[in-house]
């Protein structure tokens, strides 16, 4: 005969071994999963280094860091003039030009839409100008930062420093 | 061959399933062309499936040579055009002939009790068949391949917390790559596989319950059905012609016709191209996302819940009509939503393919507003089918007793 001890029994075997399946399962899948994670060999793409000793004010390049776009833009007095000036605006994201230009000269972005990652298109052509997102419409300002449309950041300003007067390395050593 | 036959039967009953399912299924003796679409649908995911293995045998996956591969194809491999040709188009009349069945069933009720089950398998497949089409599109490694995927993968950011590392995560680096390149050629080996697989459960559920009907009412006596065989086989055979006559006309004459142009210059990441589309049959739904662009910093994650939630609802949709007549041919009101329906979506497809700040009439309107207007009709769609059948607004016509 089987008594209510024993069922209640069964039922704890039946749950503990699920459980210990379900465990086991999961720790079976993470191989899996994390095969997707970027592999060393992405990860060790992490700098980038460019000349800018040839950059003339106003002018912008398009560098790949890690696979991306960065704009590195050497700026015109106007150009951070105009940045500085909106400082004190009502932007969507406030952020102060000097925060984000270490050098005041030179603007270094890191060139995706935070809207849906496109490119924007080079210094001049939004609003404001600065950049404009053909995807959906974005105008960055002179400072990479969001003025108009969806997206809802600036443009990220990655890690970067001046190994001496002429080497712009960007990211992190 | 009799004898064989009977052989074969004491072990595994061919006959028997051949007889109950196919040749003598009791089909209703009532339906009309719109029927035709689901056969279609299989036999477009033949072509699909035999043409993508064939092409698979000279693609390769690499972010180097991806593109080039694809042009060898076009140019080198004996008739690698034809099977190109025919596996691009073929996704286009795939969503083609899919949406026709879908509106189908939506017109004759056919989501309705009993059949929910048939209902939900169908759009679990209409999903898999978006994310397919989506990951086919990366494989030539186009500057539309190559956008198109940065965008949509891009939407998962817009999940709270998470997001960033997720997308970080399937794009297997950190913007869309060769690795990502190289998953999405697995799964999209794999998805049609799963399709077939799930396309036979909503054959079984079918079959559990049997087709509906454009009177959309239960089957009572031996005489409103016919068998399958000869009656069905021969006209979804005529369909079959004139489907492969339209198909043809495209791929040989106008195999260009739903391709990009930017998807013959090579994948560039450091550059977008000025106007980003997707394929059209994805155009609704990128109308629905882009609508959204009112509430701030909640825009985007809004945005990608509603496209998603367009689809979505589908799932509900068995429990929002409340109609006691299945098919809309009785019911007034409902057919004319339908209707509106439609033309709702070829509006929001029409937007979606227009870039984001398009205006008309000489600025006076901006699309924006016109594609905000239509998501609002879109789900109001569901919402008033709820309304007028639940609280009875809607007074159904008579309805016959039989077919
Ligand atoms: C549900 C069925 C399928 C759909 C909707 C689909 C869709 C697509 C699309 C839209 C493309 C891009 C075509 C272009 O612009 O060139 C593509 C490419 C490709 N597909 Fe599929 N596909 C399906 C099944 C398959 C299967 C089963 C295989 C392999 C066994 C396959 C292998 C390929 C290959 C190798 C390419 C790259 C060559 C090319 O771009 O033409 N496909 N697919
Ligand atoms: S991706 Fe830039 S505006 Fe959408």
């Amino acid at each position: 005969m089987v008594t209510e001890s024993d069922e209640s029994r069964r039922d704890f075997l039946t749950l503990a071994t699920g459980a210990v399946g379900a465990a086991g399962v999961a720790g079976a899948a993470w191989p899996f999963v994390k095969s997707w994670s970027p592999s060393a060999d992405v990860l060790s793409q992490a700098t980038t280094e460019v000349d800018v000793s040839g950059l003339a004010p106003g002018q912008m390049i398009t560098v790949p860091w890690q696979g991306k776009p960065v704009f590195v833009l050497r700026r015109t007095p106007a150009q951070i003039e105009a940045a500085r000036k909106a400082d004190n605006e009502a932007l969507p994201d406030p952020a102060k030009d000097a925060d984000r230009a270490k050098k005041p000269e030179y603007l270094v972005l890191l060139a995706l839409c935070t809207h849906l990652g496109c490119v924007p298109q080079p210094i001049g052509t939004g609003n404001f100008g600065g950049f404009l997102c053909p995807c959906h419409g974005s105008h960055y300002d002179t400072s990479g930062r969001i003025r108009q449309g969806p997206a809802p950041k600036n443009l990220p300003v990655p890690h970067y420093e001046f190994k001496d007067e002429k080497t712009l390395v960007i990211g992190k050593v | 061959m009799s004898k064989i036959m009977e052989w074969v039967d004491a072990r595994l009953p061919v006959t028997e399933l051949l007889k109950s399912q196919a040749t003598e299924y009791p089909t209703p003796k009532n339906l009309n062309y719109w029927w035709n679409f689901g056969s279609l649908a299989l036999l477009v995911l033949i072509i699909m499936i035999a043409t993508g293995l064939f092409l698979a045998m000279h693609y390769k996956a690499d972010a180097n040579q991806s593109f080039d591969v694809v042009e060898h194809i076009m140019r080198d491999v004996n008739y690698g055009w034809l099977l190109r040709y025919a596996h691009a188009n073929g996704a286009s009349f795939f969503f083609m002939v899919v949406y026709v069945h879908i509106l189908r069933g939506m017109y004759y009720g056919s989501y309705r009790q009993p059949r929910e089950i048939l209902w939900w398998f169908g759009i679990i497949i209409f999903f898999m068949m978006m994310g397919t089409a989506f990951m086919g599109y990366v494989l030539p490694w186009g500057q539309m391949s190559y956008w198109g995927a940065a965008v949509i993968t891009n939407l998962m950011s817009a999940i709270p917390v998470i997001g960033e590392d997720l997308v970080v995560w399937i794009w297997g680096g950190f913007s869309v790559g060769d690795p990502t390149l190289n998953r999405f050629f697995a799964l999209h080996f794999l998805l049609p596989l799963v399709i077939f697989g799930v396309v036979i459960l909503h054959l079984w559920a079918l079959h559990a319950v049997h087709s509906n009907n454009p009177d959309g009412i239960d089957l009572h006596d031996a005489k409103d059905s016919i068998p399958f065989h000869p009656y069905y086989t021969i006209k979804d055979f005529y369909g079959y012609g004139i489907f492969m006559i339209i198909f043809c006309i495209f791929v040989f004459y106008a195999p260009n016709f739903f391709l990009e142009p930017d998807n013959y210059i090579p994948a560039n990441p450091m550059q977008t191209p000025a106007h980003i589309v997707p394929e059209w049959y994805f155009l609704p739904f990128y109308a629905i996302l882009r609508s959204i662009d009112f509430l701030g910093s909640f825009s985007k994650l809004a945005g990608v819940l509603a496209m998603v939630g367009a689809i979505m609802i589908l799932f509900v949709l068995p429990f929002l009509d409340r109609s006691p007549v299945r098919s809309f041919r009785y019911r007034p009101l409902s057919k004319q939503l339908f209707w509106i329906f439609v033309v709702d979506c070829i509006v929001l497809g029409w937007v979606g393919y227009n870039p984001a700040d398009a205006t008309i009439f000489n600025g006076a309107l901006p699309l924006i507003i016109i594609g905000r207007t239509c998501t609002a009709i879109y789900f109001g769609y569901f919402f008033l089918l709820w309304a007028i059948t639940a609280l009875d607004i809607e007074k159904h016509q008579p309805v016959p007793k039989s077919i």
